[in-house]
């Protein structure tokens, strides 16, 4: 474990940097309310893994990159690709399988990817990404271009032995990867404490990989161990591992609607009441006088109009010609 | 240059195909700085199989690297190194060993570009081994290409001659796809002409190794070997054989083979993997769909019998494919057995 820097002298210095990141936390938070309201409509095909309530893990860990960082993403993957700075009209297009998404409607929810933010794709092999997100810290230290590589997995990424193989060789060849584990709690439908043996910080400190936990509902301390997880990174002294405790509001998808069986609602209440990470934001925000209630509300006022209008726009973009099909297998 | 042209070309020396396949790999190590080899023992070791020897020396060992037995990772590294500006070459000791590497090959390396719209690309080069009768059994003798040309977005490159060895890896190098590049370990000594000269063989062109009239055989890798064998055998019995050899089962030359098939009507397909759903039954449905009515005969598979790979030598010898097994076999299709 890397001793835990003091977040307080950090929380006042940048004013501009916790506002960014709470409109970033409100983008990801409405960007996810609508793909719920275009599923349940019918309007979006597939499946949707909504990101809610884990807003802070995404915003805090890229706010600590550059654009031209790498990130790997999961079948949860909307609110990295929010927070790497995609824009969410092409996003939205993607999610409804429309020619002008990101990866021309080709990949879908689970699959969006942007070389121009460093977003390499994300992924629906759970850990499927963990060698993808090594390989691009790899060809950074041999190309000597400086830029880390942030590979996002959920804690049911832990029992894919690939991550082990992968932080062996990260930790061996000293490359700039940072595994980033957000632990939501649930492994699909089970507890992961059902599914995982042992503490989870000793996994990378068994390969000599710094460690930090941190809670994952708060922005602030999750972007100070980012930075200085992503700082030794870029200085040459090897990967690091994140492991933020957050937790899912919604289902494993949006169909997941009854889940008495596997947590209680008052659960779900509890975390949504005393640890959402946009509500806790605000509050420092407002008690530091860093921003006034009114302007908080026009964040919000905002972003929803932003929102409103992306989702307007993929809704009458178009759908690929079907001659596209066979495009793009092969480079 | 065309092939005639290069093989009667000064520098052409008698090499092995193990030999051919460490000059691509030198020739385009040195032309190239995002060229790299990454597997296990690579390096000083120069692999199981010594093929690589020597090349640490001369591209010490950031662009030779040794890696942990962790197929599934360095493969996996391998695919995010393709996507972000390197160009590696993974070598995977043993063919039966891509079980352990199969996600990162067709859920990764395969759909990146597909999934991404075309955005992001994985120029990369699998090389792996297939091939029985090293008395090596059940899991160190596999020919398991079959698996990666049934996925879309993959390339499958079977070399049968050093010639064709070096050419085709080069060509698989510069490619900008995954590329699965198999070589047959039993083929390793075998000698042939191969150029000094930087030249590479297009993927997706066949290749006829040997012209003839009464039978086409269609043979991969180290079967086209075989098949020439049972060409010579053949021609005692007078029987003319034509032996075509498709070089990459992924892109598939399918004119070439269906051409030489109208011209013999009756065509043999060999391939040292498993028969049962493999690649000997895809290459004689492009037959049947596209050469039908120019056939005197069904097309006759020979593949690998559908056991797993004994060790006991003379029960591994019975179960791949031989020139007699070959030759037998043209005989009873042209009515001569």
């Amino acid at each position: 474990m890397i001793a835990s820097d003091p977040v307080k002298s950090e929380t006042t210095q940048d004013a501009g940097l916790w506002l960014r990141a709470y409109r970033r936390m409100m983008m990801i938070r409405i960007f996810e309310e609508h793909v719920n309201d275009l599923y349940t409509r019918a309007l979006m095909p597939g499946l949707a893994h909504l990101y809610i309530g884990e807003e802070a893990v995404a915003v805090g860990v890229c706010e600590a990159l550059h654009r031209d960082d790498y990130i790997t993403s999961t079948h949860r993957g909307h609110g990295h690709c929010v927070a790497k700075g995609a824009a969410p009209d092409r996003m939205f297009a993607e999610l409804l399988g429309k020619e002008a998404g990101y990866c021309k409607g080709k990949g879908g929810s689970m699959h969006i990817a942007d070389p121009d933010t460093g977003n390499l794709g994300a992924n629906a092999i759970v850990c499927g990404s963990a060698g993808i997100a090594t390989g691009a810290a790899f060809s950074s230290k041999r190309l000597g271009n400086g830029r880390v590589a942030v590979c996002f997995i959920g804690e049911g990424a832990l029992g894919q032995g690939v991550l082990y193989e992968v932080m062996n060789m990260a930790s061996l060849w000293k490359l700039p990867v940072i595994y980033v584990c957000e632990n939501n709690l649930y492994n699909e439908y089970t507890h992961f404490s059902e599914a995982t043996a042992g503490d989870i910080a000793a996994r990378p400190a068994a390969f000599g990989i710094p460690a930090e936990t941190v809670d994952g509902q708060n922005v602030r301390v999750v972007h100070a161990a980012a930075n200085r997880l992503v700082g030794r990174a870029r200085r040459g002294e090897g990967p690091g591992f994140l492991l933020a405790n957050t937790y899912r509001y919604t289902g494993h998808h949006v169909g997941d609607i009854s889940r008495d069986y596997y947590r209680s609602k008052q659960e779900e209440q509890t975390w949504k009441a005393e640890r959402d990470p946009l509500k806790l934001e605000a509050a420092r925000l407002i008690a530091e006088n860093l921003a006034t209630p009114a302007q908080l509300d026009q964040i919000q006022t905002e972003v929803k109009a932003e929102m409103d209008k992306a989702v307007q726009f993929a809704l009458a973009a178009p759908y690929p010609a079907v001659e596209r099909v066979t495009e793009d297998v092969y480079a | 240059m065309p092939e005639a042209a290069v093989l009667t070309s000064a520098a052409v020396r008698e090499l092995t195909l193990g030999e051919a396949v460490r000059e691509a790999l030198a020739e385009e190590l040195r032309r190239d700085p995002t060229v790299l080899v990454m597997g296990e023992d690579v390096a000083e070791a120069g692999t199981a199989f010594k093929v690589l020897s020597g090349l640490v020396t001369e591209f010490g060992p950031e662009r030779v690297l040794d890696t942990p037995i962790s197929e599934a990772g360095f493969t996996g590294i391998g695919v995010g190194a393709a996507m972000t500006g390197l160009r590696p070459v993974v070598d995977i000791m043993f063919g039966d060993f891509v079980g352990l590497i199969m996600d990162q090959m067709m859920n990764q390396a395969a759909k990146v570009h597909y999934m991404s719209g075309g955005k992001w690309k994985v120029p990369m080069v699998l090389r792996t081994t297939l091939g029985a009768t090293r008395r090596s059994a059940a899991q160190h003798s596999q020919s398991l290409h079959a698996w990666f040309c049934h996925i879309p977005g993959l390339k499958v490159v079977m070399p049968s001659t050093p010639y064709d060895a070096k050419g085709l890896l080069k060509s698989a190098i510069r490619d900008d796809n995954p590329v699965i590049f198999y070589e047959d370990k039993m083929m390793y000594k075998l000698k042939g002409p191969v150029p000094q000269e930087d030249y590479t063989i297009p993927l997706g062109v066949a290749d006829v190794k040997r012209e003839g009239d009464d039978v086409t055989i269609i043979a991969t890798s180290s079967m086209v070997q075989v098949a020439l064998g049972a060409a010579k055998m053949l021609e005692e019995h007078g029987v003319s054989a034509e032996v075509v050899d498709p070089r990459t089962l992924w892109p598939l030359d399918e004119d070439t083979l269906v051409e030489s098939a109208r011209k013999t009507s009756r065509v043999i397909v060999v391939d040292e993997g498993y028969q049962r759903y493999g690649v000997t039954a895809e290459l004689a449905a492009v037959i049947q769909e596209k050469a039908f009515f120019d056939l005197e005969a069904p097309v006759k598979r020979i593949g690998a019998m559908q056991v797993p790979i004994p060790f006991s030598p003379p029960l591994e010898d019975s179960t791949v494919p031989t020139e007699k097994s070959v030759c037998d076999a043209a005989l009873a299709l042209c009515g001569k057995a």
